[in-house]
């Protein structure tokens, strides 16, 4: 009898094991650099916030397509009467990995704690005057004046239970600048499909799937355990993935595109990247200053060669400094002129310069897909219209802070728009140079009339008079040529050809979207 | 003899300090950490409040100063890129370079050793010209390429190595180790080749020169006109006789592998302080760099220390000049 019982309990055990076994579906995931903290506010980076996103959600997302979708929150209006505050709803049943229920208090508390000193993340918060508690599942914002946008800013706005921060004093995030670390560094308490399960800074994380996921009816959930490697050199990441060490690599070297894809077994899935490259040029000294010469360097690039030869046709040229999936992108503004040298050289003549001019073009090393290679071949494309470009690539450390100090004439730069909103763009890179707008516009552009049409947008209600606005400004910097457009970058993920997954064009990949063929 | 171990101390101190200053220079022109710190939504007033926080904009010498008054404490301060303080991150990764350099050490020195006595003693046999001529490629190819090689012959196409990281590891104390685990073993295999081919041929061909040299010797004849075996002959007398450059060169290989394993590190992702240099120097890290270039100089300060000694062991001859001279001064 005894024996009976015995077996019975070690065949349900092995059953369940068994059972358990055909569910389980491990990822091992690798890309260039590992998540810098798990305080899901300290740090504003993209593989820090790719990490979070399998651990704590946002209140809304950006699923695999770019497009955002209810989280947390699952409705969102600006008030009718009060067009500076924003309501919000949020996901009832939802639990914390450590069991606590997600309600309004936490909104709050999370809200409060990423416009705190020492979080990363306050500058997407700078027009929010206070969050308010409605009821136990609703939140109003309220902003200094309108913000359209607000909703776009808060997809990578991580939430935390107050409960479990006060309990484990993570009332703040670390300050990184000052040098601070504090229990949330290593731990994590989230709502989101995964837990962590451990940790090994720039070696190995391990996550398992979260039982108690709010999104098990609504999102495939495949995946159960997540083995997230950071592999730094790209031939190795590559070597990796051929010989079946990991299933899913970030960022594929363009060179090792075909080989992979050659590859029985393995696939590469590509999408356009939210991050436009392009030229900048003195706009206000020099011989760049006058708008002929920048028309004729515009025309003598030729993009689709920088495509064919430079990126083996893993970019997407263009004609604005502005990725596809921004508001504001028209077909009209992304069409680029096919290179003109004849019509190059009269330009140059009517300037002045038929004789050419000497620059130094500052580009970076280590930054952007074959970043120096783009300048090479734009070195001699300038060449043929007389230019002579001399070119002088850096690493980025050295490349953003020089450029970024107003001594460059002609400079590399790659912009991505996280808010996926023109006047992303217009507050760094158009906006005059001032203390706190146009931080990264040192060409000398400035146009007062822009600059007042850039800082309404900020407050304009009015979507239909806002996209006029910012349609005026487009106009207004293309007619200047004010900065001289390259192309999109294009994201890359090579994956095991039974992996079903959409390349993200953040970089971000959400692994509840997964499945297995 | 305590005196000269003093001597060498002081001297050593020395170096350091200058190690230190010298580091300091370079990092003027590595770049700014600043725009990696703030990411780039970052407004001008912000940059220039960080960077008068961090102390960037005091003067070199200030800089400096406080640099070696935390670090006579062992105080590195904390990470830029994630704050952690810099003496626990170099703690953690310590045991992953220095089992990696061991081990490659051993297979250069043991291999070495073993290679340069058969190529002497078959001199022109076939299979020790195939091992010299062979060894060249071991000295002329630069250690990425040996290692991108090795992943593409062994993890890709026969697939019976892992390309990547130190496999499972065993806590010791503080002390991880993944000598006790089957696929840490199989980890280090490519690694510690890759680490040590340099070296082992070099070691090879010093060796095979060495007792080239010495079988040429009169006692060498004497030895075998004795009747003494080959193998005393060889091992026993000429090998003994061949050590003392081979432990010169060795002890300061042994420095230059854990410097060395910078590259290697990268290719196979090992989760050492090379690997964390490596980071630090793409992220202007300064507190890392500075404190990893420390450790680096203090480790061949203490390996040079160590070679002086067991000069002093091995060859009384220059224990005993040692000795005369310090009488003589």
């Amino acid at each position: 009898m005894k024996s009976l019982t015995t077996r019975l309990v070690v065949g349900m055990v092995i059953g369940l094991f068994v059972s358990s076994m055909a569910f389980a579906e491990t990822i091992r995931w690798a890309r260039a650099g590992d998540s810098l903290t798990m305080d899901p506010h300290a740090q504003n980076e993209g593989p820090t916030h790719a990490l979070a996103h399998q651990i704590y959600d946002s209140l809304l997302q950006r699923d695999m397509s770019g497009a955002i979708i209810p989280s947390l929150a699952t409705e969102w209006v600006a008030l009718p009467d009060n067009p500076n505050v924003w309501r919000l709803k949020l996901r009832k049943g939802v639990t914390y990995h450590d069991g606590a229920a997600f309600d309004s208090e936490d909104v709050v508390f999370s809200l409060n704690r990423a416009m705190a000193d020492g979080s990363d993340m306050k500058e997407l918060l700078s027009s929010v005057k206070e969050v308010r508690a409605v009821d136990s599942h609703t939140v109003d914002i309220e902003t200094n004046g309108p913000n359209p946008l607000l909703v776009n800013n808060l997809t990578n706005m991580f939430m935390m239970d107050k409960d479990w921060a006060e309990a484990n004093n993570v009332m703040t995030p670390h300050n990184v600048a000052k040098g601070e670390t504090n229990f949330a560094t290593m731990n994590t308490n989230g709502t989101g499909a995964f837990k962590l399960v451990s940790r090994t800074i720039d070696e190995k994380t391990v996550l398992t799937a979260n039982l108690n996921y709010w999104g098990k009816s609504i999102y495939p959930n495949q995946v159960t355990e997540i083995i997230y490697t950071p592999i730094q050199s790209a031939a190795t990441r590559v070597a990796a993935l051929l010989s079946g060490e990991v299933d899913i690599i970030q960022d594929v070297p363009v060179q090792d595109l075909g080989r992979v894809n050659s590859t029985a077994g393995l696939k590469v899935n590509t999408a356009a990247q939210n991050r436009v490259i392009f030229f900048g040029v003195d706009n206000a000294n020099g011989p760049t200053a006058d708008l002929r010469v920048r028309q004729a360097m515009n025309i003598a690039i030729n993009r689709e060669a920088i495509k064919k030869v430079v990126m083996r046709d893993q970019s997407d040229p263009t004609g604005v400094i502005m990725p596809p999936f921004v508001n504001g992108w028209t077909p009209q503004l992304n069409s680029y002129p096919a290179p003109d040298i004849a019509a190059a050289k009269a330009l140059m003549a009517d300037a002045g310069y038929a004789n050419g001019f000497e620059i130094t073009l500052n580009c970076p090393n280590d930054r952007y897909i074959n970043d120096e290679a783009i300048c090479q071949a734009a070195v001699g494309m300038m060449g043929q219209i007389g230019i002579k470009v001399t070119l002088d690539a850096k690493p980025k450390a050295q490349h953003f802070p020089f450029i970024k100090g107003g001594d460059s004439d002609f400079y590399m730069l790659g912009w991505g728009v996280p808010t996926f909103d023109s006047h992303y763009i217009y507050n760094f890179l158009v906006h005059t140079k001032t203390g706190d707008r146009g931080s990264w516009n040192p060409t000398g552009y400035s146009d007062p009339a822009v600059d007042a049409m850039i800082v309404s947008l900020e407050s304009e209600t009015d979507l239909a008079v806002r996209n006029a606005t910012i349609a005026k400004i487009w106009a207004a910097i293309q007619a200047q040529q004010m900065y001289l457009p390259i192309h999109n970058q294009v994201l890359n993920w090579g994956m095991k050809d039974k992996i079903d997954f959409a390349v993200q064009p953040e970089d971000q990949p959400h692994f509840q979207f997964l499945t297995f063929k | 003899m305590f005196l000269i171990i003093l001597r060498r101390l002081g001297q050593s101190v020395f170096v350091l300090f200058l190690v230190a200053f010298i580091s300091f220079m370079i990092f003027r022109y590595v770049g700014n950490p600043v725009d990696n710190l703030l990411g780039q939504e970052a407004t001008v007033e912000q940059r220039d409040a960080l960077i008068e926080a961090l102390g960037l904009n005091d003067p070199l010498h200030e800089q400096y100063l406080d640099f070696v008054t935390r670090a006579v404490q062992f105080d590195f301060g904390n990470s830029y890129r994630g704050a952690l303080p810099v003496a626990d991150m170099i703690l953690e990764r310590l045991p992953a370079t220095l089992e990696l350099a061991i081990v490659s050490a051993l297979f250069a020195m043991i291999l070495g050793t073993l290679l340069g006595i058969y190529t002497a003693i078959r001199r022109n046999g076939l299979l020790a010209n195939f091992i010299m001529s062979s060894s060249l490629i071991g000295v002329s190819l630069p250690t990425f390429l040996i290692g991108v090689l090795l992943i593409w012959l062994f993890a890709v196409e026969l697939g019976w190595l892992p390309s990547f990281g130190r496999g499972e590891t065993v806590q010791l104390g503080f002390w991880s180790t993944s000598l006790l685990t089957v696929s840490g073993l199989k980890s280090l295999v490519l690694p510690a080749i890759t680490l040590g081919l340099y070296q082992m041929t070099l070691i090879m061909r010093l060796v095979r020169a060495e007792m080239l040299e010495v079988l040429r010797q009169d006692f060498i004849r004497f030895a075998r006109a004795r009747g003494l075996s080959e193998r005393v002959v060889y091992f026993s007398h000429a090998l003994k006789n061949t050590l003392v450059p081979v432990i010169t060169v060795a002890g300061l290989q042994l420095g230059s592998i854990v410097a060395f394993a910078i590259i290697t590190e990268t290719v196979f992702q090992w989760p050492g302080v090379g690997l964390m240099f490596i980071n630090a120097v793409f992220f202007v890290d300064i507190p890392v760099m500075s404190a990893y270039l420390l450790l680096v100089g203090t480790l061949f300060v203490v390996i040079n220390l160590i070679v002086d000694l067991l000069y002093l062991a091995i060859d009384p001859r220059i224990r005993d000049g040692q000795l005369r001279r310090k009488v003589d001064d």
